[in-house]
């Protein structure tokens, strides 16, 4: 086994996911201590300047029709045949769509130990200790990994996507892949996320609704307060679910990535899947019955009431404010 | 067609999550543990595919709640209910349950298998990719929206950004579900008392929990916030006059 740690890069229709850059300064920083390579692993087709401003000493490359965008099946069995040959020290996966599909099937069939939900890895003594985030935020696990070959799920938020980025270009490496015959799966087609709704990650304030809005007949209090402060109504993933608001308004690992003058979080938990799309907001205003709720710590400002109580008298305020102004 | 909606259990976010003495788990004395929100949109979209030549069947590992859980899935319209015995009480990981899974599968010979895309307390990957891995079927993960024609599934994968990639799979395969095409359906408490009288619940012994492949933990914790949020207290209108207040310096408005 080597002390390499590989980076699976994730990208779509030609473009590098943010996870791929977090992952690599993550790799980076513990290839400083424990000795080993940071390996880009690339899989597409005529895709291999993809890796150009990745920060990585060299890049395993596949170039297969089969590889061009992303197919699980594809995928899992490329993987597993780099990963037996390479022994890796660890291969790090995005906590991603694309991330946890193959890290799993690895896992169960390489005989590899998983960690998930992992927010930092640190190198202590010889070893590497993981850092996990679970249970929406509120709970932290810590150990060490084995000394074998592991996969690790990474979320963002433990390491600035800018230090995983660097202008030398990696060293290229071909790779020949084994026979991709027999595919079980194949990808039709992409759908584009519908342009004619507000895009929510130009506007300058978001008024975002989460569970504690409890009703959709409650929906317009936060609509109100959004067009008296002039911004739009967002979501987390539990209102979009149930229909109230359109996917484009969604906030989150799976919707939108946003970054807005204001964020005023309404009845939001601060799920790391909603905090991911969210924690670039200039400032951040949290309202939550739940004092222990996590996104008091990814909030500035935060108070702790019933935002059907609160909603009408904010709402009040702002528009006394803007009648003056 | 044959479904098999496999489930989990995870804590109720809603209570105060306490570590236990040992300082590596959760506290489980006053634990309670629910049906896990994707597995709920998992078994919704199964419900979402049913005609009357569907038979789906949940399957959820032994805990004490899983009764409950099973009951609920039966007053929806689940055929079969299977919870997985013995071993539970401690906790089980995904590999765990993944393996315990194995024998069920084979007997019912499922075409779909559909799970939650992942759980809040997932630490050795999520159930979905490892069942797949073990059983060699392929897996989508991260679906909102499927359907099944002459033996294939096509699936809505989920990408950020509001990416979608729409997917073919050759049955049988394992399915990760990230939301139901329709928000997963109330059911009366009435009906499922109903089901509790007259719904079949089967035990099945699946023997020794093997949980290799996920990681022993060293500690558990619950994160010391080191920056937290400026707490705004006072009644509505102080709160309100304040928060605005807060805008205007920031000059937004």
């Amino acid at each position: 086994m080597s002390q390499d740690i590989c980076v699976v890069i994730e990208h779509l229709q030609g473009h590098v996911q943010e996870i791929s850059y977090v992952m690599a300064a993550a790799a980076r920083s513990l290839c400083e201590s424990v000795g080993g390579k940071c390996i880009g692993i690339l899989l597409g087709r005529g895709a291999q300047d993809l890796a150009n401003d990745l920060d990585v000493d060299s890049v395993i490359y596949l170039d297969e029709p089969a590889l061009a965008e992303y197919n699980p099946d594809a995928y899992q069995l490329v993987l597993a045949a780099i990963i037996s040959e390479w022994h890796p020290r660890l291969a790090l996966l995005g906590q991603t769509s694309i991330g946890t599909d193959l890290a799993g099937m690895l896992s169960m069939r390489l005989g590899l130990p998983l960690i998930s939900h992992c927010q930092r890895l640190v190198a202590e003594g010889d070893g590497i200790k993981f850092i996990s985030q679970i249970c929406g935020g509120r709970i932290l696990a810590e150990g060490r990994l084995p000394s074998s070959t592991a996969l690790v799920n990474m979320v963002p938020g433990g390491y600035k996507a800018d230090a995983g980025r660097s202008t030398r270009s990696p060293e290229i490496m071909p790779f020949a892949p084994p026979p991709l015959v027999d595919l079980h799966i194949s990808l039709k087609r992409y759908i584009q996320p519908p342009k004619e709704d507000v895009d929510i990650s130009l506007e300058r304030i978001l008024v975002a609704v989460g569970r504690g809005i409890q009703r959709k007949d409650n929906l317009p209090l936060a609509e109100e307060l959004a067009e008296a402060l002039g911004g739009a109504v967002c979501a987390s993933r539990p209102v979009v679910d149930q229909g109230w608001l359109q996917p484009t308004r969604l906030v989150g690992k799976s919707g939108m990535k946003v970054a807005p003058d204001v964020y005023i979080a309404l009845g939001i938990s601060g799920a790391p899947e909603h905090v991911e799309g969210m924690s670039d907001s200039h400032l951040i205003i949290a309202i939550n019955t739940d004092p222990a709720a996590p996104i008091f710590s990814a909030a500035r400002y935060g108070v702790e009431a019933d935002i059907l109580d609160l909603l009408p008298v904010l709402t009040e305020q702002a528009k006394k404010i803007r009648e003056v102004a | 067609m044959k479904i098999m909606v496999a489930v989990k259990l995870v804590p109720d976010l809603v209570e105060n999550l306490e570590i236990a003495p040992g300082g590596t788990g959760l506290d489980r004395t006053y634990l309670r543990l629910i049906l896990s929100e994707p597995d709920e949109h998992a078994l919704e979209q199964a419900l979402l595919l049913k005609d009357e030549s569907t038979d789906i069947t949940v399957v959820a590992p032994g805990f004490e709640e899983a009764d409950d859980v099973l009951f609920t899935a039966a007053a929806k319209g689940a055929d079969r209910l299977v919870k997985l015995t013995d071993g539970f009480q401690e906790g089980c990981n995904c590999h765990a349950l993944a393996r315990a899974l194995r024998g069920i599968t084979s007997e019912i010979q499922p075409d779909l298998i559909l799970t939650g895309v992942q759980a809040h307390d997932d630490l050795d990957g999520s159930l979905g990719p490892l069942l797949a891995g073990l059983l060699n079927l392929p897996y989508v993960g991260n679906v909102a929206g499927l359907s099944i024609t002459e033996g294939k599934a096509t699936a809505r994968k989920e990408y950020s950004g509001g990416l979608i990639g729409e997917m073919e799979i050759g049955l049988p395969a394992v399915i990760g579900i990230v939301a139901a095409e329709a928000p997963p359906r109330y059911v009366a408490v009435s009906k499922v008392r109903q089901m509790v009288k007259s719904a079949t619940l089967e035990p099945y012994p699946v023997g020794d929990l093997d949980p290799g492949g996920g990681i022993e933990l060293d500690r558990m914790y619950k994160p010391e916030s080191v920056e937290r949020a400026t707490m705004i207290e006072g009644t509505a209108e102080e709160i309100a006059v304040r928060l605005i207040e807060v805008l205007k310096e920031l000059d937004v408005l």
